[in-house]
């Protein structure tokens, strides 16, 4: 295909020519172009299907305002649908296709839809498709929701790589226009940490687009020599492609810079970074948003924005017609005219909404002043024009100008509140503007290019003067004039034909007549109603003109009808740039524990708790289920010895005067009785009086406690006790220390851990029953002088120790205590034999810690100690957490000794119903004992403990069984607690 | 002003804010733990006469202006210091932020 409609000029590179493809057909383009430009160079006039009648659309602009022309862009898995081919820069080698459509582009089966229009309109789905009722949800929605809708996923992971960054500034520069360009160089000449960001790749906005001059130059090339002294300025960041998107709280806002979407490959380089951005202060500087004129047919493809259309021809080397019209209702529309003769092309015809004089005088145009285009004609490219005047006008393109507003966007992401400028017809920033936030140029309404550069400016030395900064003496640019009057005028009333306002959700002048008629009057529901303003353009081009015929139909003015804010992003933000690195294993950051390469070499399975990795169970060889290395980890450890990394406890290292009457205030059992040398329990409750966490804690000397926490828990109890140590008792003598990574943990259990562990510590320490009995603690070495802390406490059930050594001893530790157990068979056991055998031992876990249950509830209410304050102790005694027939924590036992317990029962008296009206309780953990060879449970139901021997039933609807089940002690094994003191 | 219930001590995590710490000058407020209104400092007396009513009204009744706000908030990804931060619920400014320590000793916090 050839470049019929590529002209001379434009700031494009024709010696790099590129190869592309648009719905699989090869065309060529030039570097500098985007896909749009390229498509227009082609000839290509219907781009896309429109979102609801599959009218045939065109390109409709020359920015991120376009509403029409997006495509799926790339291939397989870096597909990304709705894309905007007016900002994708074209690469050798792109490849597009346009969307929503059945069928090639040219016949799409779809376009049907057109023709059931009166059935569509809006609120559609709300009244009509309504019977018979069962069809909406089988047959109408389906069908409706398959033929609406915009591009398609891959289906397949996101090859590409995103990023996230941070920086600081004093001042950030929104779009580098004449307004930015002019303050980017008043505050980088003055010294200011600037950052100017621009989501072009080329910097000096519309002065790329137009053929005004600045400092006697044409703008483009002052714009270009601005650059170039910009990038030169070692305090000045320069950020092409980088939209940014959001204004946030104290002067934070957030970009996205497109790094590789230019490139056909990236080459291993993160596809975009998302910054957040510190500013000091922000000037925005974001432009204006050309906006249509809705009349009869104004969607057909080849009608488009008047600013566009030169903007092409001079940015580009493109026209997007040979014979070009245009309607307007103001002075800008007719620089297009102007823009267009000088490149001599065709222009057949200015007409003007104003009845005022011709403001320009254009040779060879039909000028024709105070009429209007009622209808047009030509469905796949626009081909006559029907004006009110009665004439019809020949031309393949029509230039359409309704004005310009101004980029108000980032105003409103906090509590600004655009005002309406009648003169100017456009809104302007208003009310509260984002701390540190000052706009210049088209944005504030500075509609002339004078006007935008002193501005930008002007702007910037006031902001240097507000950060102390001298300004250096300069002023502003000097530009051609140029004037911007203009009438308002929105659509045309005498148009019988559908007028279109916002063309990517296929929003009509009628749809607002209805919306209005039906009682929905205020612009928010005006939006949600037709959806006007909705979707990835967010109405860029068509929320001014919506209100303002709804302003119309009420008979009130502007300022009365309101108008919509806008919140972040300013442009679609793709997921997997908010999503960053954070993806996959990667989510959230794991630890590993310190014998984590001692369980890989065994093939452990591992299971995420609390942010760590921890050795789930040891598979042997021959083994095919987990049950069956869990059922043989518990019967070694209970017969001989194992051993198990339990590093992952919170560990928190408490020191001072004060610790040990801290501690008796943080739980609810004494402390401060405990003997140094000795471990004891605690309970710690919340201030509501329910459990908060349980654990033990060694008494090392008279002021110095090491407690451990839940793994779960460890950094909640930790933040919980700075609390209360910062919060309640600053005056109190106690430090807290976070030591759960120092030291490497490990349960040695059974009954042979005692001469395991004899074989480890080194020989001054008496660690037999008599020296070291149940519940002691101490400082030993092990292994000829290593550090270590020794507590006799197990969690099994067994005769059982902790042994700790610091942490980078880790792995050479559990080699160690393989080795010293060997005699014994040591076998290491991991997070599922370790749960069967507190569930054995009827110990609390997080299953019973859930965050509802009180001490009383586990059996440990005589641990709230009556005596002395503490968290939670006035509390836990209210009414409410003391009922007649507490819940109490209790073991269970199938009936069927065959049957598997689930988690989660509730339990019902037997023979009463299964409602719950009856329910008297729940199961909490279940486990399979290789012990007592038959599923076990533990499970808190209502007075429990005077219930022993009663057969309940546990009902589990999810799995609609009801299990006989009989109430016995929570201690399956060793109930006297015999084994761990011998 | 209108007291409301809250359910708990929620923490919460709040982006795209600035403290100004004490001790380490302005931190994004990601690297801070939320969790409530400044009065939790002001634990009462566990024996006093009516202590299960004024404990009640301790945890469960918060002021909810519309305007400056004394919260808690802990520099868990820093120093873990908690700090008093006064902040406009409305616009989110922060006017004041101090060490949590030095706001309880001042009134009066118990040793």
């Amino acid at each position: 295909m050839t470049q019929t409609n590529r002209i001379d000029g434009g700031l494009i590179n024709r010696n790099q020519s590129y190869s592309f493809k648009f719905n699989n057909e090869t065309m060529h383009g030039y570097g500098g172009d985007t896909l749009a430009s390229a498509l227009i160079a082609n000839g290509i006039k219907l781009v896309g299907r429109s979102f609801k009648y599959h009218r045939p659309r065109g390109i409709m602009s020359a920015g991120a305002e376009e509403a029409n022309a997006m495509v799926q862009l790339r291939t397989g898995a870096y597909t990304e649908p709705n894309t905007r081919a007016t900002v994708a820069e074209l690469f050798d080698g792109l490849e597009a296709k346009s969307q929503n459509h059945r069928g090639p582009l040219g016949f799409d089966v779809m376009a049907a839809n057109d023709y059931l229009s009166p059935f569509l309109s809006a609120g559609f789905y709300y009244k009509t498709f309504m019977w018979p009722k069962a069809f909406w949800e089988k047959f109408y929605e389906p069908v409706i929701r398959a033929s609406a809708g915009l591009g398609a996923l891959s289906g397949q992971d996101d090859p590409d790589q995103y990023d996230k960054g941070f920086l600081h500034c004093d001042l950030l520069i929104i779009g580098a226009g004449p307004s930015g360009l002019a303050a980017a160089l008043a505050a980088g000449r003055a010294g200011a940490r600037v950052i100017l960001a621009d989501e072009d790749f080329v910097m000096g906005g519309r002065l790329n687009y137009e053929t005004h001059t600045v400092e006697d130059r044409q703008g483009s090339t002052w714009a270009e020599v601005a650059t170039a002294e910009l990038y030169q300025m070692e305090n000045v960041r320069m950020m092409t492609r980088t939209t940014v998107y959001g204004s946030y709280d104290h002067g934070i806002f957030g970009a996205l810079e497109r790094c590789t979407d230019h490139l056909f490959d990236g080459s291993g380089k993160p596809r975009q970074i998302l910054w957040r951005i510190y500013s000091k202060q922000s000037l925005l500087c974001a432009g204006s948003t050309e906006r249509s004129i809705a009349f009869g047919n104004n969607d057909r493809p080849g009608i488009m924005l008047a600013g566009a259309v030169r903007g092409y021809v001079n940015r580009y080397g493109v026209t997007p017609g040979k014979r070009v019209s245009i309607f307007t209702n103001n002075d800008d529309g007719w620089r297009t005219a102007i823009d267009l003769k000088a490149k001599g092309l065709d222009v057949t015809a200015v007409i003007d909404t104003r009845s005022i004089p011709v403001p320009y005088n254009v040779p060879n145009t039909a000028t024709v002043m105070g009429c209007r285009v009622i209808d047009t004609a030509g469905r796949k490219g626009v081909h006559t024009l029907m004006l009110s005047s009665g004439q019809t006008i020949k031309t393949d393109c029509l230039a359409v100008s309704g004005g310009w507003s101004p980029n108000v966007h980032l105003t409103c992401h906090q509590r600004g509140r655009p005002t309406w400028d009648k003169k100017q017809a456009c809104f302007v920033p208003g009310g509260e503007l984002p701390v540190g936030m000052s706009v210049a140029g088209a944005a504030n309404g500075n509609m002339t290019l004078q006007s935008a550069l002193s501005a930008g400016h002007d702007g910037a030395n006031a902001i240097l003067n507000s950060l102390g900064i001298n300004p250096t003496n300069t002023s502003a640019p000097r530009a051609s004039e140029e004037s911007s009057n203009i009438t308002a005028f929105w659509h045309v009333a005498e148009s019988k034909s559908r007028a279109w306002v916002d063309l990517q959700n296929d929003v009509t002048t009628k749809d607002i007549g209805q919306s209005f008629r039906e009682g929905f009057k205020s612009v928010e529901h005006l939006k949600r109603y037709t959806t006007l303003g909705m979707a990835t353009d967010q109405g860029k081009t068509a929320n001014v003109l919506g209100l303002a015929i709804m302003a119309e139909y009420s008979g009130n003015t502007i300022e009365q009808t309101g108008t919509t804010i806008f919140r972040p992003p300013y442009t679609p933000i793709p997921m997997g740039a908010l999503a960053g690195r954070a993806r996959g294993k990667d989510f959230r950051p794991f630890r590993l524990t310190p014998s984590h390469k001692f369980a890989e070499e065994r093939n452990a399975a591992f299971v995420e708790t609390g942010m760590w990795l921890r050795a789930q169970w040891y598979p042997i060889a021959g083994e095919t289920h987990w049950r069956e290395s869990c059922d043989r980890e518990v019967r070694a450890t209970r017969e001989s010895v194992g051993v198990c990394d339990v590093t992952t406890l919170g560990k928190i290292d408490i020191q001072g005067r004060d610790a040990a009457a801290f501690l008796d205030r943080v739980y609810a059992n004494t402390f401060g009785t405990l003997a140094v040398g000795k471990v004891r329990y605690g309970l710690m409750l919340r201030e509501d009086g329910i459990v908060m966490d349980d654990g033990t804690t060694a008494r090392m000397g008279e002021h110095h406690f090491v407690m451990t926490t839940t793994t779960a828990n460890a950094v909640s109890v930790f933040r919980h006790m700075e609390f209360c140590r910062q919060c309640l008792w600053p005056d109190m003598d106690v430090h807290l220390i976070s030591a759960t990574e120092q030291w490497a943990q490990y349960a040695v259990a059974g009954p042979n851990s005692r001469k395991t562990l004899q074989n480890l510590v080194d020989k001054e320490f008496d660690i037999s029953n008599d020296a070291f009995p149940f519940m002691a603690c101490g400082e030993i070495t092990v292994a000829g002088g290593i550090p270590a802390r020794l507590f006799r406490i197990s969690f099994s059930g067994e005769l059982a120790y902790e042994i700790a050594v610091p942490t980078r001893y880790g792995d050479s530790m559990i080699r160690a205590l393989m080795q010293a157990g060997k005699e014994y068979n040591i076998t290491p056991y991991g997070t599922e034999a370790l749960g069967v055998m507190r569930i054995e031992k009827g110990h609390a876990a997080g299953n019973e810690l859930c965050g509802t249950t009180t001490a009383a509830n586990l059996g440990l209410g005589m641990m709230v100690s009556k005596k002395k304050d503490c968290i939670g102790n006035v509390l836990s005694q209210r009414e409410g957490l003391n009922p007649d027939k507490p819940l109490q924590l209790v073991g269970f036992k199938p009936v069927d000794a065959d049957i598997s317990l689930s988690a989660g029962a509730h339990f019902v008296s037997k023979g009463r119903e299964v409602n719950m009206a009856n329910d008297e309780g729940w199961m909490t953990s279940v486990a399979y004992s290789p012990i007592l060879n038959c599923s076990i449970g533990l499970g808190l139901i209502a007075d429990g403990k005077n219930r022993m021997g009663e057969v309940v039933t546990a009902a589990n609807p999810l799995k609609q069984s009801n299990i006989d089940v009989e109430i016995v002690s929570a201690h399956f094994v060793d109930p006297d607690g015999d084994r761990l003191r011998v | 002003m209108k007291k409301v219930k809250v359910l708990n001590q929620i923490c919460i995590e709040l982006h795209h804010m600035i403290i100004n710490h004490p001790l380490l000058g302005p931190r994004d407020a990601a690297e801070f733990v939320y969790l409530g209104d400044a009065s939790l400092i002001n634990r009462p007396d566990a024996s006093g006469d009516n202590a299960a009513q004024t404990f009640y009204q301790y945890l469960y009744l918060r002021d909810n202006p519309a305007g400056e706000h004394k919260e808690l908030w802990y520099h868990e990804q820093g120093d873990r210091s908690w700090l008093v931060v006064t902040r406009n619920t409305l616009t989110h400014e922060i006017s004041n932020v101090e060490m949590a320590r030095d706001v309880a000793r001042a009134a009066g916090g118990s040793t």
